[in-house]
């Protein structure tokens, strides 16, 4: 069965057995716990997960507590693709010898440090050696579990521990890596950017990533309560939100040709739907700086950036088609 | 809590984690709680996608959706996302 013909119904899915369990201890309001919950949901058969270290490691495995109704092995922050490498390796070794008849999945689960700064390596390895496994991405956008200090992932002008807002500076001077155009470059059979509001899309897209041949990456947009600072209801309203106003467009790229996904499509093709980035950042207290005046710069500056990469996403696809 | 002590000896090779999360309840971090009003409800099971620690459940023969209150940690995304509005959330009584 292929992602085009899995037809899934919203009770079927409901119905499935959870593999990512009640009882972890993430924050109330978790996005990234959405996100696992959402993935495991989409997995065809046997699977093996291996985690590196970040939020999602820590909260489902306080010993001796385990979250996983999978084999599930932790690795170091940098090497969870080359773990998953290995793994994949392995089932190959015991295929040829006739110790494993049937087909294991196997997914890698990072967040943004283990990918944006710690795990590029490992990761550009694994994919250019063309393992066949999913590597997951759950993106809150900084180093949430030690205390939201800033990464390669943490957006322009956010505040966080490490580039915190001031007199001098007014929240992160960098901007955020197009990691998921990095691993497009690696000419990767299959990578998408996901968001947890949409969980069709993000279920639909992450069976996809198993199905294909060889190394998938799927870059999940996970809103953080603790570090973005905003009440533990609004997960879902914010991710809708980055996709709403563009700031985290929907598509996949399947050996290179870019398309969009449905939400971000009814964008292109009706700009006037495109919301002010400004929608986006006023409902985060990390940004909150923004606001107070004297920053009006910044955010035009931020809904420059966010204008210029949505441009140069539409003509990906134009030359794609 | 009881604290034991242990040896190494007693400790799984690896340090592999042996009970299942099920067994520690989250649901007492919660200040508000879900209460679901059934007459309200478009069965679309968007809460219980959206729920960040499978504490919502369908029940198919009732027809309605049950939330699980040992895990559910009132995070309030269920109430704030229903297009229904068939969640409320309520302060805990206190104890």
């Amino acid at each position: 069965m292929t992602a085009t013909t899995w037809k899934f119904t919203a009770k079927e899915i409901v119905e499935k057995p959870e593999l990512f369990t009640s009882g972890h201890r993430a924050c109330a309001g978790c996005g990234s716990a959405i996100a696992l919950r959402q993935i495991m949901k989409a997995t065809r058969g046997p699977t093996i997960v291996t985690n590196a270290t970040g939020c999602m490691e820590v909260v489902s495995t306080i010993y001796p507590y385990t979250a996983w109704k999978v084999p599930w092995i932790h690795t170091a922050f940098e090497n969870a693709a080359a773990n998953a490498s290995g793994i994949e390796a392995a089932l190959k070794a015991m295929k040829k010898k006739g110790k494993l008849h049937e087909s294991v999945d196997v997914i890698a689960f990072a967040g943004d440090g283990g990918t944006f700064d710690i795990g590029l390596q490992a990761l550009s390895g694994a994919v250019e050696r063309g393992h066949d496994f999913l590597y997951v991405l759950y993106d809150n956008e900084a180093y949430m579990n030690t205390g939201i200090q800033r990464s390669g992932g943490t957006p322009y002008g956010a505040s966080t521990t490490t580039s915190p807002a001031g007199k001098v500076l007014l929240g992160k001077a960098q901007l955020k890596k197009p990691i998921a155009d990095i691993m497009v470059a690696h000419e990767i059979p299959y990578a998408a950017t996901a968001s947890i509001a949409y969980w069709q899309d993000l279920v639909r897209k992450a069976r996809k990533g198993l199905e294909v041949e060889g190394p998938a990456f799927l870059h999940v947009f996970s809103p953080c309560p603790r570090g973005w600072r905003y009440e533990t209801n609004k997960t879902i309203e914010i991710a809708r939100l980055a996709t709403e106003t563009c700031v985290f467009p929907l598509w996949e790229a399947k050996e290179g040709d870019y398309s969009l996904s449905p939400q971000s499509k009814i964008i292109a093709m009706k700009p006037e739907r495109k919301k002010p980035v400004t929608d986006y950042l006023k409902t985060q207290g990390r940004f909150r700086h923004l606001f107070k005046g004297g920053a009006e710069h910044m955010l035009q500056d931020i809904q420059k950036i966010v204008d210029k990469r949505w441009s140069r996403l539409l003509r990906r696809i134009r030359e794609g088609s | 809590m009881t604290r034991e002590t242990k040896s190494w000896q007693d400790i799984p090779i690896a340090g592999v984690c042996w009970k299942p999360a099920t067994e520690y309840h989250t649901g007492d971090w919660r200040t508000f709680k879900p209460v679901y009003a059934s007459e309200k409800c478009k069965k679309c099971l968007l809460c219980s996608m959206i729920c960040p620690d499978a504490a919502i459940k369908w029940n198919e023969t009732k027809e309605v959706v049950e939330f699980n209150y040992d895990f559910c940690k009132g995070c309030g995304i269920c109430a704030n996302e229903c297009p229904g509005r068939a969640i409320q959330m309520i302060r805990e009584s206190g104890e």
